[in-house]
């Protein structure tokens, strides 16, 4: 899925590995900033790592990001107090805080501090790519994020898709899934894969509840040069056919 | 206060006694005096004519012992053993030459100050001793007392009064000190412990003190304790988090389908001891907060719009609509926190129960009565349930298979009930779980 957020910026389409996200990840912790970084790998984002604000306000300063994911207690100071400095030189960077506090003490503080969302540990990473979907849909407004293909253009961002000059709102659970295609034309992705992105956790939901959310698509990509191949026993495949 | 009049009281009595005493030596002493001078003038008027005692008793001796109540006088005169003159029963002690004693006894029925006095006259080859004794009764005196023992009284009662009255008056002053002192301890908030800075009068400023250093001391060690929590949060949470991105990105390259069905099991377990440790959390201070409520006033609706705001994201994940319809304000003086807390936990659970392409609805009214409520379109509430749900760990029969920990509603009950209000729970006919929020 990749992208959630994908192509944020960039005129995207073209280069798969420029749609990619750059996100930055202030975290002390070794080991989560590890698990963290390769769950977002597997949907195809950039990310990298920062142990404290030291080296942080360094990444920033060489680097552009487009999210930044901070941690609240790190060894050399208070996540807010980099946040107000952040906001301070107007760097409109999003950010969204990792917290691990309980969310009635910090609620008001970080949101008051500039920080356009907070997950709480630990999260799960379809929460946090919705949140981030939020906050660049907030912050962006009608950038240039589309993706065209196929006679389709495509928005990730607002959620929208265009077929033939007829605009559609997509609804999410469509969206996540054209997406995770569309990123990889050509790719088969079995049902169980996908129902996983689709679906949180504490669902029981069949893998054939997908088959409703491929037909959804499908009617959606109808007049277009797009097509949702089933390969049965298998899985689906969106193919680009003239 | 009691013990302070009593003492006073002790004290009047000692003070009558003592002023009636001193009196009563004071007015003796004076009439021993006279009677003194009188047995001198007799004494010295004796003289011995040809071998021949003779006394010429002054008129002075007498007349001096005149007083306003008439008292009478008595008198005795001896030459050696022999009766010379005066009243042969008034009884005459021996003294020494030219030494005065006093001595009070009864007399004819009455008592009578005696005075006793010798002197030893010397004639041709003779020694004489003449004795004199002297008696006046004490009507003048106990006349003179009884006046000084009246006036004592009178004063002493005085004393006592003015005693009283400020006793009264100086323990309604510290204790309306101490009352005050007390009230503002009482009414503090729970995360009041700032010193006390009202003006307190001299002696109360060691208490004050002292509660000060205690409200730093507890200042500190609660700041600390709420460090510890955060700390010890931190501390279970990230590892959690670790393990449960780890099993994510696992999840996405295992292939076999019983150890994906593992992996998703370790999932939902990380999620549910997290969500039972953060309401756990959040039910303490809960608890705490609704002990000690402190409103403040707030726009139910800006509140409510906020969260509705925050938790859009995750209803978009499940294709949920989450639709909010207020009143343009609702005013209401309560705690923020907690209504958004409880309205947080209605608002998780509808968003749990819904199934997807669902609505869930939000309103906020001011009119008839001031109301939170959060319907959803899931299966509703199992009838039979619907007044032992509210209770602590208790969860719906038909909630098998979605996280929860059982402390959603309580706490929503906990925060409607700290506001005076109270938490409904029905069904719509249509279907769907309504949670109202009565404030």
């Amino acid at each position: 899925m990749s992208l959630t957020c994908a192509g944020y910026r960039r005129k995207a389409g073209h280069n798969r590995k420029n749609k990619a996200m750059k996100f930055l990840l202030v975290e002390d912790n070794q080991e989560l900033a590890n698990a963290i970084s390769s769950r977002m790998r597997i949907d195809g984002h950039v990310i990298e790592h920062a142990e404290n604000l030291g080296d942080a306000t360094a990444f920033i300063e060489t680097s552009e990001y487009d999210l930044i994911l901070l941690d609240i207690m790190l060894p050399d100071g208070d996540g807010r107090t980099f946040l107000r400095k952040h906001r301070a030189r107007s760097m409109d960077t999003p950010v969204i805080i990792l917290t691990a506090r309980s969310q009635i003490s910090d609620r008001i503080n970080s949101l008051d501090l500039g920080a356009d969302d907070y997950v709480t540990k630990p999260f799960d990473h379809a929460e946090l790519e919705a949140r981030c979907r939020a906050v660049l849909r907030r912050k962006a407004g009608k950038t240039q994020t589309v993706i065209e293909t196929g006679g389709v253009v495509f928005d990730p961002v607002a959620g929208l898709i265009s077929v033939q000059g007829e605009t559609v709102n997509l609804r999410n659970r469509e969206l996540r899934l054209l997406e995770m295609l569309i990123n990889a034309p050509g790719q088969v992705f079995s049902k169980q894969k996908l129902a996983d992105r689709l679906f949180s956790y504490d669902e029981d939901v069949s893998e054939n509840a997908i088959e409703v959310y491929i037909g959804r698509l499908r009617k959606h990509l109808n007049s277009s040069d797009l097509k949702i191949t089933t390969l049965r026993g298998i899985g689906y495949r969106l193919d680009h056919e003239p | 206060m009691f013990t302070l009049i009593g003492g006073t009281a002790i004290l009047a009595l000692l003070l009558f006694f003592a002023i009636r005493n001193s009196a009563v030596q004071v007015a003796q002493s004076a009439q021993d005096n006279i009677l003194g001078a009188s047995v001198t003038s007799i004494l010295d008027a004796a003289v011995i004519w040809d071998g021949i005692v003779e006394i010429d008793i002054p008129y002075a001796s007498f007349s001096m012992l005149s007083t306003p109540m008439d008292d009478r006088v008595f008198y005795a005169i001896y030459q050696d053993e022999t009766f010379l003159s005066g009243y042969p029963d008034l009884v005459i002690a021996p003294t020494a030459d030219r030494e005065i004693s006093f001595e009070t006894t009864k007399y004819q029925g009455q008592f009578v100050r005696v005075t006793t006095a010798s002197r030893t006259l010397i004639g041709k080859d003779k020694r004489i001793q003449i004795r004199v004794a002297l008696a006046q009764t004490q009507d003048a005196l106990s006349g003179t007392l009884d006046q000084i023992s009246q006036n004592a009284a009178l004063f002493v009662t005085g004393f006592f009064a003015l005693a009283t009255l400020l006793s009264f008056w100086a323990t309604s002053a510290t204790i309306g000190q101490l009352k005050r002192l007390t009230n503002s301890v009482t009414r503090r908030g729970p995360q009041d412990l700032s010193p006390f800075e009202k003006p307190v009068p001299l002696e109360m400023l060691p208490l004050v003190v002292s509660l000060n250093s205690l409200m730093a001391r507890l200042d500190h060690s609660l700041s600390q304790s709420e460090e510890f929590i955060a700390e010890a949060a931190h501390r279970v949470r990230t590892p959690l988090a670790t393990v449960r991105s780890y099993a994510e990105a696992t999840l996405q390259r295992v292939d076999k389908k019983e150890n994906r069905q593992a992996i998703r099991s370790m999932i939902r377990a990380i999620d549910e001891s997290s969500r039972a440790a953060g309401q756990l959390l959040d039910h303490a201070m809960i608890t705490f907060r609704a002990d000690h409520l402190e409103r403040q006033d707030i726009d139910l609706v800006g509140l409510i719009n906020e969260l509705v705001t925050r938790l859009t994201p995750i209803a978009e994940m499940k294709d949920l609509k989450l639709q909010l319809q207020t009143d343009k304000q609702v005013p209401y003086s309560g705690d923020p926190i907690l209504i958004q807390n409880a309205v947080r936990n209605l608002l998780d659970n509808a968003l749990k129960y819904s199934p997807s392409d669902g609505t869930v609805d939000v309103f906020v009214t001011a009119t008839p009565n001031i109301r939170i409520g959060v319907c959803d379109s899931g299966k509703g509430f199992p009838e039979a349930e619907l007044d032992t749900l509210a209770t602590r760990f208790s969860r719906g029969s038909n909630a098998e298979g979605t996280i929860g920990s059982g402390l959603g509603l309580t706490i929503a009950m906990d925060v409607a009930a700290a506001h005076g209000g109270s938490l409904q729970l029905s069904n719509r006919p249509e279907g769907g779980a309504c949670a109202l929020l009565l404030l």
